[in-house]
Order: C-alpha cells, then sequence, then structure tokens
C-alpha cells in the first residue's frame, strides 16, 4: 500500500480514538497532559491516566509484532534524544500540549491557543531542521 | 470501564500512529524538512485525524454529557500568551531534533533502543522540571 493511503487511514484511526476518549469520558486525549499528571499527581486523578499510557505501550507491543519495521529504529547519536527528550518535556508542560492535545484535538476544535501552539511548533521544528542540517549534526 | 475506555482509545490511537508512520523519527524530520526530501505523510495523518475528530467533536458536544462522566472538561482557556508561544516553540525544537513526540515516544518503547529510551527519560526529566521546579517561577503559584 502506499504510505501516503497507510497515513490517510492511520489518521482517521487516530481521529476515532481521540472520539471515543471524548465521547465516553469528556476528555482532551492530550498525551503530555496525561503524562503531566502522573509526573506531578493528584490524588484520585491518576489511574486512568496510567491507563492511557499502558494503551500506549501495549500497543507498541502489538505493533512490533504485527508491523516491526514501524517501531524499529536506531541512532548512535544519543545525545540528540536526550536534548530531544529534555525541550519535548519541558515546553509541552509549558506550552499545555502537543501534537495529540494541540495539533489534533485542539485544531479540530478551532481552538485559537491550540491553532496557534500547531503553527509555532511546527515553524520552530522546521527551523530547527533547516539549521541542524546546516550545522551537520 | 472508565479505564478500559481510557485504554482502549490509546490503544487505537497507538495503531494509528504506526500504521502511519509516525513512530519513525525519520518521516517527521522528512516532514518538517521543507527545503530538502519533503515528506508528506504526516500532512495526511492530521488531515484523516482532524477531518474525523473535527466533525465528530461537534457531534459529540451536542450531547448534555459525556456517557461514562457528568460533563465535558474541555479546555477553556483562551489566553495566548508567551507560556503558550514560548512552550510551543521549545517543544517544536525538541521535536525537529529528535523525531519524537511523545505519543510515538511512548509507542516505541517497546523496540528498547537506544533513542526512544534516551528521549522517553529525559522527557520525563524536562516533564518533572516544570512542574516540581519552574511551575511556581513562571506562573508565580505555589506548587
Amino acid at each position: 500500500m502506499s504510505p501516503y493511503l497507510t497515513s490517510l487511514i492511520g489518521g482517521l484511526i487516530i481521529g476515532l480514538a481521540t472520539s471515543i476518549f471524548l465521547l465516553f469520558k469528556g476528555r482532551v486525549f492530550g498525551i503530555s497532559g496525561i503524562v503531566g499528571g502522573i509526573v506531578k499527581p493528584i490524588r484520585g486523578d491518576i489511574f486512568w491516566r496510567v491507563s492511557v499510557v499502558s494503551g500506549l505501550i501495549f500497543g507498541g507491543v502489538l505493533m512490533s509484532i504485527l508491523y516491526p519495521a514501524a517501531i524499529e529504529f536506531s541512532d548512535s547519536n544519543l545525545t540528540r534524544y536526550l536534548l530531544a527528550g529534555l525541550l519535548v518535556g519541558f515546553g509541552t508542560q509549558l506550552g499545555g500540549g502537543c501534537t495529540s492535545g494541540h495539533g489534533v484535538c485542539g485544531v479540530s476544535r478551532l481552538s485559537q491557543r491550540s491553532l496557534t501552539a500547531t503553527a509555532v511548533f511546527m515553524l520552530s521544528g522546521i527551523l530547527t531542521v533547516i539549521m541542524t542540517k546546516w550545522l551537520g549534526v | 470501564m472508565k479505564y478500559f475506555i481510557a485504554f482502549l482509545s490509546s490503544f487505537l490511537f497507538s495503531i494509528g500512529l504506526a500504521i502511519s508512520g509516525m513512530t519513525n523519527p525519520s518521516n517527521i524530520i522528512g516532514f518538517l524538512d521543507v527545503f530538502g526530501a519533503f515528506n508528506l505523510q504526516l500532512v495526511l495523518v492530521m488531515l484523516g485525524a482532524v477531518g474525523f475528530h473535527g466533525l465528530s467533536y461537534f457531534l459529540i458536544k451536542k450531547k448534555a454529557s459525556p456517557l461514562l462522566t457528568e460533563k465535558f472538561l474541555i479546555p477553556r482557556n483562551k489566553k495566548i500568551d508567551m507560556k503558550l508561544v514560548t512552550g510551543a516553540a521549545l517543544f517544536g525544537i525538541g521535536w525537529g531534533i529528535g523525531g519524537y513526540c511523545p505519543g510515538p515516544a511512548l509507542v516505541s518503547l517497546v523496540s528498547l533502543s537506544g533513542p526512544v529510551l534516551v528521549f522517553s527519560l529525559s522527557m520525563i526529566v524536562g516533564i518533572a522540571a516544570y512542574h516540581y521546579f519552574f511551575k511556581q517561577f513562571l506562573t508565580g503559584e505555589r506548587s
């Protein structure tokens, strides 16, 4: 199958998942916010968050069996991922969302905040890739 | 039941991410590389996800309440401030450097490969640094 077709289908499945979550739980499916509430827990507001994270991990386990090429990735430059992780962790908490919460859920409901955040993180991502390529790192 | 729904939706979400190629950082970097070998996959993922959820959101919101809880908890903050913009900008830099955002990283944890392990651990450190240290300075709140 063409990678564009699988991307479109995958996107529809993602939209279905966020819709089920909204329909039953009435919440935005924002992964950085959900994880944030585990790192800094509030009593009585943890278990559903852990369920979401386990769903992601178990989905990964299933896909690593059915479609291992999607999950496998290696790179020897680990400093890159150390820096990336710190920025993604800190930035998503400060900015109140990531690709799922702002990018998918927020943009879907035409939230001004999420549209702004999505435009900003895409632009800064683009500039970063231009810079890293230019610097050759 | 509510925990099952939380599990089920994120399980589905992760399958969507994996089949759409979003768990592969090269596809993300390729998308952000607009002047290089531009990779259109992320655009199609967003089109599918926002297309579906955009429509369902307005249908679901017509209901008085969600099926399992009393009320909808949709963010109502409308303020576009420096926190939002700076946070999104920092996130974008990290996304451009590593090609991972939180969801795909957690889905890829099973591979136990170096990049995803290092990324996920330092992401937790970044999240904790914000909540336990910076938040009170940045917002003036005591955490």
